[in-house]
């Protein structure tokens, strides 16, 4: 057990002294928070020295976002989901529809369990894409690591990535390694990631020591990319032109089974419970931590009057092309399932194979001058997407 | 003299400390107390301190090695003198209040270079972060204040205004004068560190003590949170309200941390003497006014820092300072007086004479834009101020820039009436 001085040192302030003012604040953290469950967390921390307050800075220096209302707390490591539980399972609970501390994740990398999602309109889908993230185990998380933490991960993963083949064979380019050449390569590509500007991440720490251990990989064919060490150790992401959901998502399952395997025999298996599934840095991204999406030509649909409720309804939502903080770009909009925890991968993305078709058929319909009045849905639910009648279980 | 009332002036304070106030009885403030009793017992009792309170080892899980940060791209004070071995020596220490070398340097770590200047690249948390890290601050302190060595020699400090002499401009060419410092409540964390708690109780020692301000120096606090929309906008057309930091050399610090609780801006009604509370430091304070009367604007400095050291003393607090590194502020380049005085001055002849630079170095002055550190100048208009913090006192600070400016200006007119100018000799570094 770490003893952590500042903690220690912090206690000797009342609750009150020390506790946030979130008067004007707006996320899940600052309307879960409060004095009693505050002073419960605060003289605790987790054995590698993570506390509540490392916790919520990132939601207490950012009060909210114009578009999204963010999570506004952060995991250290795979401890802090147990010990500042009575803060983050009803920030989970509110994120992620009601999941209860009793609920039990489902996950289901069996691609061949996904009906249908080779028939994407490529008129309409430009690009079909599946990325998670992915924690290892015995290392703290990006909020919190130290540089020899981060410099580990980066040569485990490369170690693991190098060793992969077929499809999969590619080349690792670390961040601070690379030939210009190789950055405008990555530029073009629209793989390279760089150092976050996002104050929701720069004030959690995740910036720290930039670029030190960070990098990208990709295969030789550029359709299976892996991020390490930006806002998750790992982020995987298997991508193409065209509206083959099928097509990317058996390889994202593949290349991530693949690449499971091979940390596993290293004793550094994934951050994964039966109650949380995976773990990764922002609660909002536990169960799959699978977002699946495309990016898609809806003009008409999208100014329709119902085009939010049709979202809603088929569990769905919205970005612009230039991902989570960007406003969509000539009626072209990035599609992805709105559901991370509670469902399995398989479910996530069957929703946007299932839902992507329709309003593709929508926007068909409205070119053609009809109405779309007769083919709105149904609300889906997570546990059974087949049947639209049943009530939530 | 002024050393030696300053030395009963904080016996006293330590009495008074002891037998009024409980509050301050925590063991943290008592040590802050006790490490001024005179130098050698001082040394010694830090030594200790840091070993017996500092608590278990960091959790470290890989060697010094494996954590030593990648510096190869960078240009800082930090990136040149820390070596492998001195971080191998101070990467498992902590200050009492649980402080750490990572933290201290991350800025660094985070931002290699600066365009125009060489950047500290590393910040205390705590007044003990000067003891904690001296293997590392010492070498950084010597090489940013030009050779001056915290190890073997002492920081006067004189805030004596009155011996200033020729200290009116001519205000045909300064338009307008300003001093300005910093200072950092004992006891409490430095704004890399402190918890919300000690930032609050740093907001709430200096406004209690400002109420206590009185005649030409009355004034009022306007707290970040609280300022409505009318007080926020005349603090902006005053040019005084700050806002939330956002150059990386501050926020990779933690100094943004929790914005805007318990910060604030104080000032005067006449609007002449300013204090920011809890930005870079715990306290900012400014003495300013338009036109050329330097020496007002510094007897109004001293006068006014004296007056809030009085009024926090009789509450029981004082400010960080010690006879090695003068005034306890949170980068090293503010160390010693913390001072920089400077005026708003028209050279445009003189700027763009070839000499300008070699002159300025010469009087120990730096030109700025009148934007601040990181702007140029507009329609020649110069910000120039003092170089030096450390190794120089307030009083001889002042009086530099004071013997530079009108330097300067009588270059300008030498140069209107066509007639040539001289590079003046170099002035000596420590006095």
């Amino acid at each position: 057990m770490t003893k952590n001085c500042h903690n220690d040192y912090k206690m000797k302030f009342t609750t009150d002294e020390e506790f946030p003012d979130l008067s004007l604040h707006n996320n899940h953290m600052a309307k879960v928070l409060t004095k009693e469950i505050y002073e419960k967390l605060r003289s605790k921390s987790t054995p590698s020295g993570f506390t509540v307050d490392d916790v919520i800075q990132t939601g207490v220096d950012n009060p909210g976002h114009p578009f999204i209302m963010t999570v506004g707390c952060v995991a250290g490591d795979e401890e802090s989901y147990e010990v500042f539980k009575e803060l983050l399972d009803p920030v989970i609970s509110d994120r992620h529809g009601g999941y209860k501390p009793t609920d039990k994740h489902k996950t289901d990398l069996n691609f061949e369990n996904l009906k249908g999602g080779d028939d994407l309109d490529p008129n309409y889908v430009l690009s079909s894409r599946v990325r998670t993230g992915r924690s290892i185990k015995g290392f703290t998380l990006p909020p919190h690591n130290s540089r020899g933490e981060r410099r580990a991960i980066q040569n485990l993963s490369i170690e693991a990535l190098s060793s992969l083949e077929g499809e999969f064979k590619g080349k690792y380019y670390p961040l601070d390694g690379m030939t210009d050449a190789e950055q405008e390569q990555l530029i073009a590509d629209h793989f390279l990631f760089d150092k976050p500007v996002s104050p929701l991440l720069t004030c959690a720490g995740m910036a720290r020591d930039w670029p030190d251990a960070r990098g990208i990989w990709h295969n030789d064919n550029k359709t299976f990319l892996v991020w390490v060490n930006e806002e998750d150790h790992l982020r995987v992401i298997s991508m193409q032109k065209g509206g083959n959901m099928k097509e990317v998502f058996k390889r994202f399952c593949v290349g991530l089974q693949k690449i499971e395997e091979i940390f596993k025999k290293h004793n550094h298996g994934f951050m994964w419970n039966e109650h949380l599934g995976y773990i990764l840095t922002c609660p909002s991204n536990l169960g799959t931590g699978l977002r699946g999406g495309v990016h898609v030509k809806l003009p008409k649909l999208s100014t329709h009057a119902k085009f939010e409720e049709i979202l809603t309804r088929l569990r769905l939502q919205k970005r612009g092309t230039g991902g989570v903080d960007t406003a969509s770009v000539g009626g072209v909009f990035d599609i992805s399932n709105a559901d991370r925890l509670g469902s399995s991968e398989v479910e996530q993305v069957q929703l946007v194979v299932d839902g992507v078709k329709l309003m593709v058929e929508m926007e068909k319909k409205l070119e053609k001058g009809e109405s779309i009045d007769g083919m709105i849905p149904a609300q889906k639910f997570v546990c059974d997407p087949q049947e639209e009648d049943k009530s939530i279980c | 003299l002024l050393k030696h009332v300053r030395n009963i002036s904080r016996h006293r304070t330590f009495l008074n400390m002891i037998h009024s106030f409980s509050r301050i009885l925590s063991s943290k403030r008592n040590i802050g107390i006790l490490s001024l009793m005179g130098g050698s017992v001082a040394a010694g009792f830090l030594l200790q301190r840091e070993h017996a309170s500092a608590g278990s080892p960091l959790r470290r899980r890989y060697p010094a090695s494996s954590e030593y940060p990648d510096l190869r791209q960078h240009n800082n004070c930090m990136a040149s003198n820390l070596t492998p071995a001195i971080y191998a020596k101070l990467c498992d220490k902590t200050t009492p209040n649980g402080y750490t070398l990572d933290q201290a340097i991350q800025t660094g770590v985070d931002n290699p270079g600066h365009p125009f200047i060489k950047t500290v690249g590393m910040v205390a948390g705590d007044e003990e972060s000067y003891e904690v890290f001296a293997d590392l601050l010492d070498p950084i302190i010597k090489e940013r204040h030009n050779g001056y060595d915290p190890c073997v020699m002492k920081h006067p400090t004189d805030l004596d205004s009155s011996k200033i002499h020729s200290g009116q401009f001519d205000d045909r060419y300064v338009l307008s004068s300003r001093v300005r410092t910093g200072r950092s409540i004992r006891g409490l964390s430095l704004p890399p560190a402190c918890t919300r708690a000690e930032r609050r109780e740093v907001e709430r020692v200096v406004v209690d003590a400002l109420a206590g301000l009185k005649g030409d120096l009355t004034g009022r606090y306007y707290s970040l949170t609280q300022m409505t929309e009318k007080e926020q906008q005349q603090l902006i057309d005053d040019h005084f309200l700050f806002d939330k930091p956002v150059s990386p050399l501050l926020t990779c610090a933690g100094m943004a941390r929790d914005w805007p609780d318990a910060r604030g801006i104080w000032h005067n009604n006449e609007k002449t003497f300013l204090i920011w509370i809890n930005e870079e430091d715990h306290t900012r304070v400014i003495s300013m006014e338009k036109g050329g009367n330097m020496k007002r604007v510094f007897d109004r400095f001293c006068r006014g820092l004296k007056e809030v050291e009085r009024l926090i003393q009789e509450r029981g607090w004082e400010f960080m300072w010690n006879e090695r590194l003068g005034y306890i502020l949170t980068c090293p380049s503010n160390l010693g007086t913390g001072l920089r005085a400077g005026v708003h001055v028209k050279l445009p002849l003189l700027s763009k004479d070839p000499r300008f630079s070699k002159i300025l170095d010469n009087l120990r002055l730096q030109k700025r834009g009148t934007g601040g550190v990181d702007t140029a100048a507009v329609g020649g208009v110069f910000d120039i101020s003092n170089l030096d913090r450390l190794g120089q006192s307030e009083v001889q600070l002042v009086q530099t820039v004071v013997d530079g400016v009108n330097y300067l200006i009588e270059c300008e007119k030498r140069l209107e009436r066509g007639q040539d100018i001289k590079v003046p000799p170099p002035i000596k570094q420590f006095k």
